[in-house]
């Protein structure tokens, strides 16, 4: 018999075990383990058929060309062309490749813990690698569509600039989004499971609120200061409209002169941050109960 | 073997909220934002207390829902518990599940590395694991097979070839131990008892007392959440058969019951003991039983006699004993009382038994006068059989003999 006694001397013990949680001690295994099942995720999309990366091209590709008819062959929605509006074939693959990355990710974080629960209900490991791997397979794919969307515009005859160095901050800047996102729904949809259909509805919404088809520059004109101001509060138009600025055209405004000075992009910005916290805070509280609410 | 404790878990508590009425979306909670759902609490564990000593083989056993599946879950830190602490010393390491993580869609070497990850080697060992896992699990054939394209023997293999690379301190394993095919079943046993004497600590979950046996210094038994023995195999084994089965023995039938038999005599109580007069639910193999019947006759009868028939778990007849070689019993008038008694030696096959008891009359066996309500059950424990239904005595021995040829040869 070794049944403990009441009064028990914690040194000597070991470590203490403690329950899953969302982060770890071990961030090295963190890490492996997020990418790992990332790589495996996108091994598989790009060797799993034969026609491989093409399918996981043609989304947002087809995408482009039913909108770039649409709007601009058949309908002319930018017909009175200004400055802002050169390239704007360029301008407008770049910004759905951009959103098909938010979309992406979040759509698919969305059921990914729930579908993970072999994983979540046999196994200890911080439970944040879940959505986070969702969100880095996202950028591989993010990374190889930016490839076309270059091609495309040096097809196109735009010129590089020294802005484009700005690429890398606004893709962290919207991975950040997409990871509070992708965070916050993972865990809601344990407990809530209309959480799906209601994010496809707003997913759809979000893509006609953000200047993807139409740039704010095109419109600001026809709206009053305060609605362009709070438009660009959505980081997805600060976003997208920081992306023509600064890779396409400068005669476009940059999402700080649209929010009136570069201090004010501090409200889209915090707006992120605030998102990221409240997805981080839902989720790390989540987390402990999962394997159980499964 | 002690260099401490592995292992300490001090009075943890583990209770499930099972909601009766569980919102599963947000419009049900936004229509009814007052509606508390009420919460029926199961409580899986109940103050558990033990601790583990560095380089001993654990088991943990238990019935089904006794919650020793759950107990290795916070073990693992999958689930956290309510109340009471654990601590560990060294790396730990689960197998709940062999193969976690295994995407079927990839070949033998993502997966393994993958699920090297999870099971905390880093990417480089797991890399450079591969080839000793590849032959261990004797796949080197099948290596760029996608593993939905593996037999289920070759996955398990796989699995846990990989499971048995990861250089853990404290092993808990969940009834993974009988997967494969003979010979990969001898190779794990060759590992379990490697990992014994490399001296890891392993804590094992099984209803399986075989295994226990086998393996284990020490066990604790679960019984609805709660500890009900620990110490060594035996005790253990002994305590988890008599849960099993011990509730069921020695049940008396309503006695409004019609009885078979002419009634001239009633059998009024039988009961099966050891030779200490231990009433019990497990009778070991090679120590004799005693049947006790106390009969009343309402009748005058001559020469009664006790008839035993011993059913297998298949009610096939095991064996049949009979007071009536005693020779003859005599008469009884009516209201006298007389104790029968058979001792049997216990050669029965290990298993579980059920004991019809009759009162006969010898002249006539068909003859019966009354057959006991109650039909008497017991298990009969032993190392295991070769088969058949009883486990005869016997000696053995091997001679050599010269052959007729060789012999005949020699003659001339």
């Amino acid at each position: 018999m070794s049944a403990v006694e009441s009064t028990i001397d914690v040194s000597g013990l070991g470590q203490p075990i403690r329950g899953p949680r969302a982060l770890t001690d071990d961030w090295s295994r963190f890490w492996h383990l997020t990418y790992n099942i990332a790589r495996n995720e996108f091994k598989l999309r790009f060797f799993g058929s034969v026609l491989g990366y093409l399918w996981q091209l043609m989304r947002p590709l087809l995408l482009f060309g039913v909108l770039y008819v649409f709007f601009v062959v058949v309908a002319r929605v930018n017909g009175q062309k200004g400055p802002g509006d050169a390239h704007y074939g360029v301008q407008l693959l770049g910004s759905i490749v951009l959103f098909t990355f938010f979309a992406e990710a979040t759509g698919s974080a969305v059921r990914s813990v729930v579908e993970r629960e072999n994983l979540v209900r046999k196994i200890e490991f911080p439970r944040l690698v879940i959505p986070l791997a969702v969100v880095l397979l996202a950028m591989f794919n993010l990374g190889l569509n930016l490839l076309v969307v270059l091609v495309f515009a040096l097809a196109e005859g735009v010129t590089p600039m020294l802005s484009w160095l700005e690429l890398p901050v606004l893709i962290g800047f919207l991975a950040i989004l997409a990871t509070g996102v992708a965070m916050l729904l993972s865990a809601l949809f344990v407990q809530f499971r209309d959480i799906q259909p209601i994010w496809e509805v707003v997913s759809q919404i979000l893509f006609y609120a953000s200047p993807v088809i139409i740039s704010i520059a095109t419109v600001k004109s026809k709206i009053s200061a305060t609605w362009v101001h709070l438009y660009m509060l959505n980081p997805l138009a600060t976003v997208l409209q920081q992306f023509r600025h600064a890779m396409v055209t400068h005669a476009t405004p940059s999402a700080g002169a649209l929010l009136g000075s570069w201090a004010q992009l501090l409200e889209p910005v915090a707006l992120v941050a605030a998102i990221f916290a409240i997805g981080f805070w839902v989720f790390n509280r989540t987390a402990p109960d999962i394997a159980e609410n499964l | 073997m002690s260099a401490g404790p592995a292992i300490v878990v001090d009075r943890v508590s583990k209770t499930f909220r099972i909601p009766e009425e569980r919102t599963h979306t947000l419009k049900e909670r936004a229509l009814h934002p007052m509606r508390r759902s009420r919460n029926e609490v199961f409580t899986a564990l109940d103050d558990i207390s033990f601790q583990v000593d560095s380089g001993e083989f654990f088991g943990i056993v238990g019935r089904n829902g006794s919650g020793k599946s759950t107990l290795l879950k916070c073990l693992a830190g999958i689930y956290g518990v309510e109340a009471g602490r654990m601590w560990c010393n060294g790396r730990l390491s689960t197998f709940i599940e062999l193969g976690v993580g295994f995407n079927p869609d990839l070949a033998a070497f993502d997966n393994v590395v993958t699920n090297g990850i999870m099971l905390g080697l880093s990417p480089r060992e797991a890399r450079a694991r591969y080839r000793r896992i590849i032959e261990f699990a004797e796949l080197e054939e099948f290596q760029d097979l996608k593993l939905k394209n593996y037999s289920s023997g070759m996955y398990v293999r796989l699995a846990f070839s990989v499971a048995i690379q990861v250089d853990a301190d404290i092993l808990l394993i969940d009834e993974v131990l009988a997967v494969g095919d003979a010979s990969f079943q001898q190779k794990c046993f060759d590992v379990f008892n490697d990992m014994r004497t490399a001296g890891k600590t392993i804590v094992f979950v099984t209803h399986d007392m075989g295994a226990v046996n086998r393996f284990c210094h020490r066990a604790v038994l679960l019984e609805r959440g709660r500890m009900v023995a620990i110490g060594e195999p035996a005790a253990v084994g002994q305590a988890y058969l008599e849960l099993n089965f011990g509730r069921e023995v020695h049940q008396h039938a309503d006695g409004t019951l019609s009885r078979i038999g002419n009634g001239a005599a009633r059998v009024q109580e039988a009961w099966i003991e050891d030779e200490a007069a231990g009433r019990w639910a497990v009778y070991s193999q090679g120590y004799p039983v005693v049947l006790k019947a106390l009969v009343s006759f309402e009748r005058e009868v001559t020469d009664p006699a006790l008839k035993v028939t011993f059913r297998n778990a298949e009610h096939e007849i095991a064996a049949v004993a009979s007071t009536a070689t005693a020779g003859a019993a005599g008469t009884f008038q009516a209201g006298q009382q007389a104790m029968f008694s058979l001792r049997i030696e216990n050669y029965l096959a290990p298993g579980r038994y059920f004991t019809d008891v009759d009162l006969v009359r010898t002249d006539n066996s068909l003859d019966l006068i009354d057959r006991y309500l109650d039909t008497l059950e017991f298990m009969v424990g032993g190392v295991s059989s070769l088969g058949g239904y009883v486990d005869l005595p016997y000696a053995a021995s091997v001679e050599r003999v010269e052959s007729a040829e060789t012999a005949s040869a020699e003659l001339r």
